[in-house]
């Protein structure tokens, strides 16, 4: 082609204002491939915008109509077209919590053992096969959610807790199976991966010297890990739960087929709940009013800004222990 | 002062054991999961599940041919609306971006990643449920499309970085403008590692069943052309799963084992690829 031979020519020429300037530099062909890919690169740009923008629209009724109660209102009922968002925030809420409390030490301890104590081929193997586990479909883990851990719950795991936790308001009630709870350990094993990944590369990144100083100070290896290494990874390790957390918030179907699905708060985790994502998967195709519709949008959009803000923080901490900045206060 | 020590010990050997098991107890829910569906999905498995239409509600037997074929349809429509963004984003950002535009796109790319499936479903929706009225193959296609442009976006870019700038400076002292040295010597070498990335995104979104419920819906039947409600194998687990037909159950676990399986292998391949070419983070 003629564009090899003339580009040199195009650049040899002294450069001049007006449009005549600007077509020369586009035959060339470096600004045309520029402003095109630049124009796809703005395509997300725009397709998140607009994102947020159908979510705001779409919602208006609803958001005229119940202004910030929505938040707060506890009521979910479409007969009468009266809706609030409290039931489902606070189900959201209480399975992520769940969710974290059961993670974070676990993954935490597995990204320990990755990271500090494995030899670097079977940390890969192991990182490995913990990826293999976020890959799964969320479906999946409903699947056997419904199969597997509901009946465990019902018969062994509820009964045995309220044995011994039972004075707790957590662990009293009714134990159905389906509930609070058997959400969580869900959401836990799925988040979990996510944890290990990131705290492992967080882990890895602390300086080996870091190590070296606190062993030779005398520290047991469980000492410099716990007291040194973790510290030092602190902001990169709460950005990890701070993702996992995001993810946690927004899983549909793993969720929607474990919690039971009652607009309901109880204090109890065994009772059956409802979830932002699950009221939406469950209810937009049926939703026949325009105000129901639109109360479905606004749940969205208070979903979307939870793990808007939350991915947000999460990356930065990340950046910033990985530039180096994590170093204990 | 000997106590002291001995205890300190005890918690150090306590503690390092305990990490050891938890790193077990993660990777054993994988082969726990494998081992489970293997054995299920197994024993539901037969030809019929890959060739015949499902049977009327209440009817035992059918299969779940068309979801098979509505998954593949969809995941075409995500391919052809979402790698081209991504791949063509992904050279801005590694070969034109400059500083604080680039800064602002990759943001924004990292949060498009973390919107939760169902937002992209309503946000499907809206684009292209809403005006038409009706649920169709060309709107699932679009909310799976979204979802694969993230994931794309930054293995591309990560793996045109990883090129070798004596590659660029070869082409260049060629005479080659940038543009040809980016389409002829920069794309090629690092093409491997870019439809890796491709794949791994399109596997990610295989299993993804919330953005679908409302956007392309489901079908009992096949669902020719692009505009009408199709089925796909995620939908179909999740319906079934929740159905109270036993044998609905058994073609449950049937099409899991199918996806599971998909997404794994899928997964396998490109990660070990992926490392043999050097680590690639963050997919």
């Amino acid at each position: 082609m003629s564009a090899t031979a003339t580009t040199p020519i195009a650049h040899a020429v002294p450069p001049e204002a007006g449009p005549r300037a600007f077509l020369r530099r586009l035959r060339s062909g470096d600004e045309v491939a520029h402003v095109l890919t630049l124009i796809f690169a703005a395509g997300i740009l725009l397709i998140t915008s607009l994102l947020v923008y159908e979510l705001w629209a779409n919602s208006h009724l609803s958001r005229a109509k119940f202004g910030w109660m929505f938040l707060w209102t506890r009521t979910w009922d479409p007969i009468f077209d009266n809706f609030g968002a409290a039931p489902f925030i606070y189900g959201t809420l209480v399975t992520s919590v769940v969710s974290l409390v059961i993670a974070v030490p676990l993954g935490l301890a597995a990204a320990i053992f990755l990271a500090e104590l494995a030899p670097r081929r079977l940390s890969d193997a192991l990182a490995f096969l913990i990826d293999l586990l976020a890959a799964v479909p969320s479906v999946i883990y409903g699947l056997l959610g419904i199969f597997i851990l509901v009946p465990l719950m019902r018969t062994t795991l509820g009964p045995a807790l309220k044995g011994a936790l039972g004075f707790l308001p957590f662990f009293s009630g009714p134990n159905y199976g389906v509930g609070f709870l058997t959400a969580g350990i869900v959401l836990a094993i799925m988040i979990v991966p996510f944890i290990i990944s990131v705290s492992r590369e967080v882990l890895l990144t602390v300086p080996r010297e870091q190590r070296e100083a606190a062993l030779a100070l005398g520290a047991t290896r469980w000492e410099s890990t716990w007291q040194v290494v973790v510290p030092w990874a602190r902001s990169g390790i709460m950005g990890s739960v701070f993702l996992a957390l995001a993810r946690a918030l927004g899983e549909t179907m793993a969720v929607t087929m474990v919690i039971g699905n009652d607009p309901r708060i109880s204090a109890s985790l065994f009772a059956p709940g409802y979830t932002i994502a699950a009221v939406i998967a469950n209810e937009f195709t049926e939703a026949t009013g325009d105000l129901y519709l639109s109360a479905l949008i606004e749940l969205g959009l208070v979903l979307f800004l939870l793990t808007f803000i939350l991915n947000g923080l999460a990356r930065l901490l990340i950046a910033a222990t990985e530039r180096g900045g994590g170093r204990p206060a | 002062m000997r106590l002291r020590l001995v205890w300190r010990k005890a918690l150090n050997a306590v503690m390092l054991t305990l990490t050891g098991v938890a790193a077990l107890a993660v990777v054993g829910v994988l082969f726990f999961i494998l081992g489970y569906l293997l054995y299920h999905g197994g024993k539901s498995l037969n030809w019929d599940f890959f060739t015949k239409l499902p049977k009327p509600v209440g009817e035992t037997g059918g299969g779940m041919a068309n979801a098979i074929v509505g998954s593949l349809k969809l995941l075409l429509l995500a391919a052809l609306m979402g790698l081209p963004v991504g791949l063509m984003a992904g050279v801005y950002l590694a070969e034109f971006g400059g500083t604080t535009f680039a800064f602002v796109i990759r943001y924004t790319t990292d949060l498009l990643n973390g919107v939760p499936s169902i937002v992209i479903g309503i946000f499907a929706y809206s684009l292209a449920v809403l005006p038409v009225r009706h649920f169709s193959t060309l709107a699932g296609g679009v909310a799976l499309g979204i979802m694969v442009i993230p994931v794309t976006v930054r293995s591309t870019e990560e793996f045109l970085r990883a090129v070798p700038v004596s590659l660029r400076e070869g082409a260049m002292a060629l005479g080659a403008s940038k543009w040809r040295t980016i389409a002829t010597v920069v794309l090629p070498a690092a093409s491997g590692g870019i439809m890796t990335g491709m794949l791994l995104s399109l596997a990610r979104v295989a299993g993804e069943t919330a953005p679908l419920l409302f956007t392309a819906f489901s079908n009992r039947f096949w669902s020719p052309g692009w505009g009408q409600p199709i089925a796909s194998l995620p939908v179909m687990i999740y319906t079934y799963a929740i159905a109270p037909y036993d044998d609905w159950h058994r073609q449950a676990w049937a099409a899991a084992l199918v996806l599971l399986a998909l997404v794994l292998v899928a997964n396998l391949g490109c990660r070990l690829v992926l490392n043999r070419r050097g680590a690639m983070r963050s997919v």
